[in-house]
Order: structure tokens, then sequence, then C-alpha cells
């Protein structure tokens, strides 16, 4: 039977021939993660179920301390330290400590966690972030993780597939996180809810890793289940550069079935700007710029944009300038490895001369946790990937979301710019 | 989730996030009681003021979008909440829910008929919903005979070492 991505991943993680959308399957997990806050619940969950003193794999598990890093409060270091002292009694080997790690979903690709074929869930919605390697890869609560963590299985059900074809060259300062803020807006915020994603075409196909890792991080915000790319020469490697394990590279039958199939133009398409207060409340940047939208603080980081390459970006235009004085710009690069890549670089530096506080890398700053807060009456334009009503402080702010360049260009003005008029060429 | 339930209908709109359920500086904490204190905060910071035991969250489409979080169920039901009516729920809340025995309930129906401060009873079996205030019957959608398998099992935690116990 013809199958889409996802269900040949799903099928093979079964051990069936075949499987079909909404089908409940039991099906093997490759890695299960959870960061502090999930991973805490899940261990009080897990030490509730008689006979689960051990996990199925400590090899197979990743625990990240990423959400309120360094330690917030006592509160926060005591979940720390429970999911610390897990990993310690179950010699789980990929634990990520504050220092050594980062964002969980800038963390695990970094490793050489994820490789195309795999089966990944995680106690964090942004797991879908993993598609981007050809992996099925979805978020679930603590409880389905404590299960995970025991069974080393999942049950799910086999979701539809929702084919998104793109095609054009993007122009001048349009990036994935357009594409995909697009793609959002088009969707909309319930518009793949228990579906797959799968996409498609030319554009992505240029796209380079860090772009398809905006891209499928987002697919959550259009509800969906997973948001999937076809593995490649430049996704293989990228994963045989930082594991030699083996991986198997499925491919989507020509004849499977999708239950929707949207064409995506892109050649025209404008840098994009996500309004207050849902993800999909998408428009392109001429229409937001009419009104002048004055800025509280200016936020870079987050899995979906925390990445070298788009801090290249932002320090490419802050180079040499002062941010504008009435806002604050945060940056938190999204992992070790990451921050110490732009220390050699010379970018922390460039962007701490242009008046940004550089964090430590971590997930506070977009949801409110820390790090960078908003308060009542606050306007943040985000490089993020919600804008709920309080998701990065006070239900008194507000959040925009776009791209590094958009929030980078938007610093220097004061207000919401597009960063196509007010430009040094060239970035 | 067999007893009958009873209450008044605190009604709320669509795409209901779990950042207003309870808002990420709350999670760090991982006692019941006190994520119950702080549950629709960022919605209605005045909910679990005016709420009583067994009150009714009713809502549009999409309930619990985004984070995973899974408190955000816990806190409702530690307000006291003991069910929450919806069009329908975003994937993770809705498996989330189920999982920690948070009663949810699926019935267009039902949230374009009912208004604030109608009291309600639901008897979770049948998913039979009636308006004591407006003397209206509705119908929740049944769940999904895995679904309805694994919690006449007990739920999840039951299947796990159900499943643990076969592999010894």
């Amino acid at each position: 039977m013809a199958m889409t991505l996802t269900e040949k991943i799903l099928a093979r993680h079964a051990a069936l021939d075949a499987v079909e959308p909404g089908q409940i399957i039991n099906a093997k997990v490759d890695l299960v993660l959870a960061n502090e806050l999930s991973a805490a619940v899940a261990i009080g969950v897990m030490r509730q179920m008689k006979g689960a003193d051990r996990v199925f794999d400590a090899d197979r598990i990743a625990l990240v301390e990423d959400h309120f890093v360094p330690a917030r409060d006592a509160q926060s270091a005591k979940i720390a330290k429970i999911m610390k002292d897990f990993a310690v009694e179950q010699k789980i080997k990929h634990f990520f400590d504050v220092g050594r790690g980062g964002i969980e979903h800038v963390v695990l690709p970094e490793e050489g966690l994820i490789a195309p074929g795999e089966l990944i869930v995680g106690g964090d919605s942004h797991t879908c972030t993993y598609g981007a390697f050809g992996a099925f890869a979805t978020g679930m609560g603590s409880t389905d993780i404590a299960a995970a963590f025991v069974l080393g299985e999942v049950w799910l059900k086999v979701p539809a597939t929702i084919k998104l074809i793109y095609s054009g060259k993007p122009g001048e300062m349009v990036f994935a996180k357009d594409i995909m803020l697009k793609t959002v807006g088009t969707l909309g915020i319930d518009g793949a809810t228990y579906r797959a994603i799968e996409y498609h075409g030319s554009t992505v196909d240029e796209l380079s890793i860090t772009g398809r890792i905006t891209m499928a991080n987002m697919a959550i915000e259009a509800g969906a289940k997973n948001g999937i790319f076809h593995a490649d020469a430049k996704t293989i490697a990228y994963v045989t550069e930082r594991t030699d394990r083996d991986f198997v590279v499925e491919k989507a039958d020509p004849d499977a079935r999708y239950e929707q199939v949207i064409e995506i133009d892109i050649g025209s398409l404008e840098p994009q700007v996500a309004c207050p207060h849902t993800p999909d409340n998408v428009h392109p940047i001429s229409e937001v710029t009419r009104d002048e939208i004055l800025l509280d603080q200016v936020f870079i980081g987050s899995c979906t944009n925390g990445y070298i390459e788009d801090l290249r970006v932002v320090a490419k235009i802050f180079d040499g300038k002062k941010i504008d004085p009435r806002l604050r710009v945060i940056v938190n690069p999204g992992s070790q490895k990451v921050w110490m890549q732009a220390a050699e670089e010379g970018i922390l530096k460039t962007l701490a001369a242009a008046g940004c506080a550089v964090n430590t890398p971590g997930c506070g700053a977009c949801f409110g946790g820390h790090m960078g807060t908003l308060g009542d009456g606050e306007r943040c334009l985000s490089t993020t990937n919600r804008n709920y009503v309080g998701r990065m402080g006070s239900p008194k702010a507000e959040v925009y979301l776009a791209s590094p360049a958009t929030c980078a260009v938007s610093a220097l003005t004061g207000r919401i710019t597009d960063p196509r008029v007010a430009v040094p060429v060239g970035v | 989730m067999r007893a009958t339930l009873r209450g008044r209908v605190h009604k709320y709109g669509k795409n209901i996030d779990t950042d207003v359920i309870i808002p990420g500086k709350y999670c760090n904490i991982i006692d019941p009681a006190e994520l119950g204190k702080h549950a629709m905060e960022g919605l209605d910071p005045e909910y679990t003021s005016k709420m009583k035991a067994g009150d009714v969250i009713v809502a549009e489409t999409n309930f619990g979008c985004g984070s995973s979080r899974e408190v955000a169920p816990l806190a409702i039901r530690a307000s006291g909440t003991s069910a929450v009516i919806a069009k329908s729920f975003a994937r993770i809340f809705y498996r989330n829910a189920l999982n920690i025995g948070l009663p949810i309930f699926e019935s267009a129906e039902a949230v374009d008929a009912v208004e604030s401060g109608d009291e309600l009873e639901i008897e979770p079996a049948g998913g039979v919903i009636r308006n004591l205030t407006k003397n209206q019957t509705y119908t929740a959608a049944a769940f999904p005979p895995f679904m309805q398998a694994l919690i006449d099992a007990g739920g999840l935690q039951s299947y796990v070492e159900k499943r643990l116990a076969e592999r010894v």
C-alpha cells in the first residue's frame, strides 16, 4: 500500500507492513526526550507505576535542563535536581546540565541524537523540530513520557498527511521563518490538528538544515502532530558528521494518499509578521508597518531561531551600529555550541557592542519563565514561535513574531521595520 | 470518569491555549494544589475565586492548544473544576487530560447552547450533559474505542503496569 513519509516511519516502528490514517498503533521509540519541567512530572508518575524501576534503555533517553536556567529560584533548582538525580540513578548518558547543553531541540541534533527515519517523542511540544531530519517526532505530556521511559513504546493514532508544496525563490530578506509564518497563517492555528505536515518543493529543497529546523519547529503552531522533510544529501552530511549509527532514509511513495495538497508560492512573499495574540495572525510586513509599532524589547533566540545561522544574520545587521535607545535586545544563543561558535566568529562581541544583553542558552524568555519577561503594556518583537496572551510574561504585554533579520533591523529603528527598506545590502 | 458531575458553567472562547490555562512562570510547580490556585489565570484572573468545586469550563474549538505542559490539565483539575466541554481539543491536551483523569467532553451542541452560570449535570459514561437551568439535554461525542478501552482499564498507568507484568 502506498504510504506517506510519516506512515512509512510509523509502520516500520510498529513492525507492520503498512498503516493508514486513523489506525492506532504501538510504536517503538528510538529516543525519549524530557526537560526539567516535563521530566519532574514524568519521574513522579513513573515512581507510582508498579514494576517501573528502570528506564527501557538508558542510552535512548535525553534529559536537558533548559527552561528555567540557570535556576530562577529554589523551586526551579528543585525540579532540576529531581531530573539530575534521576539521570544519575538510571545511568542516563545523554543528560545535559546548564553550561553543557542549551535548548533541547538545538542540542539533540548537534549531538547526533537525531537521524532520518527515527521515531522520537519528547515532553515538549516543539519536539516536532526533528522532522527537519526526516524523522517522525512529536510532543507529548509527562504521563505519556513516563510510559515511554519504561516501555520504550508509545501508542499513536496514525495521522492523515497534509502535503505542502513550496515553489519560487525567496526574495531579499525573506527567510525560512517568513515561509513558515506564512504557512501557519494559511493553515490556521488548528488547521493541521491531528495531522502530519509533509514539506515538499524546490524552495525547501534549497533551504539549509537550519531553515528546515525553523519550519519543522513551528508545525505545532498549526496544531500538527508532526512536520517532516525528506532527508537529502544535506541531511545525511549533517547527521553522519555527528553519529556513526545506522539509520534508514525513508521516502514517501509517489502515489501516497494525502488528505490535502496545498501549493504555496514563495517568489512574491514579503517578510511576514505574526501579530498578537495568535501565531496564525500573520500579515506581510508592508501591511504591519503602515502603523508605527514601537517596541520595548526585541528577543533573538529559541528553538525556532537560536542557531548560528540566525546569529550571523543578526550580527551582520548590527555590525558597528547601536540598537535604538528606547528598547532592549536580549539574545539567547540556542546552545553552548552555538554560543562558542558565535564567540569564535566575533558575533557575541558585535552583539554586545551594539547594546544587546547576551544570555545563557535556554528557553526562559520565550515562555515568560525567566531572563527577559515582559511587563504590563510592553511590546516585544521576537524570533520565537508563540505569541499567545501572556506568553512572554504579562497578559497585558504584546508579542509579535518575525525572522531574525526583521527583528534585528527593527531593533535599530525602535519600531517594527521592513528589513528590505532599512538594511545594509548583502545580508 | 463514572460519577455524575455537577456544577455551573464558566464559558470562554476558542483557542484557549495552555499559556493562559497555566502561565509559564508557574510551570516549575509540581504540587497540584499549588497549581490549582493559578488555573486559567492568564485568561481570567478571577476564575479560581469565583468558581466553586464541581464547576465546568465550556469553550469553543481547539481547547488546550500550544505547549505540551501536563500541568495545564493538572491545574484545572486541582482547581476543583469537574470537567471541560469544548467543540474540539488540541491533540496533546486531549491525551494529557485523559492521562491525568480530567473529564473532557466534545459537544458542539452543548457549547452553542449553554451560557455562563447555567447549572449542568454530566453523566460521563454515556456522555449525557443536562442543562438544569435551561432544561435541555445534549450528547457528547463518544471516545474512540481505543481511548475508551484505555479509560476503562484505569488509564495509561494501569496499562503500563499491565504491559510490564506481561514482560516478566
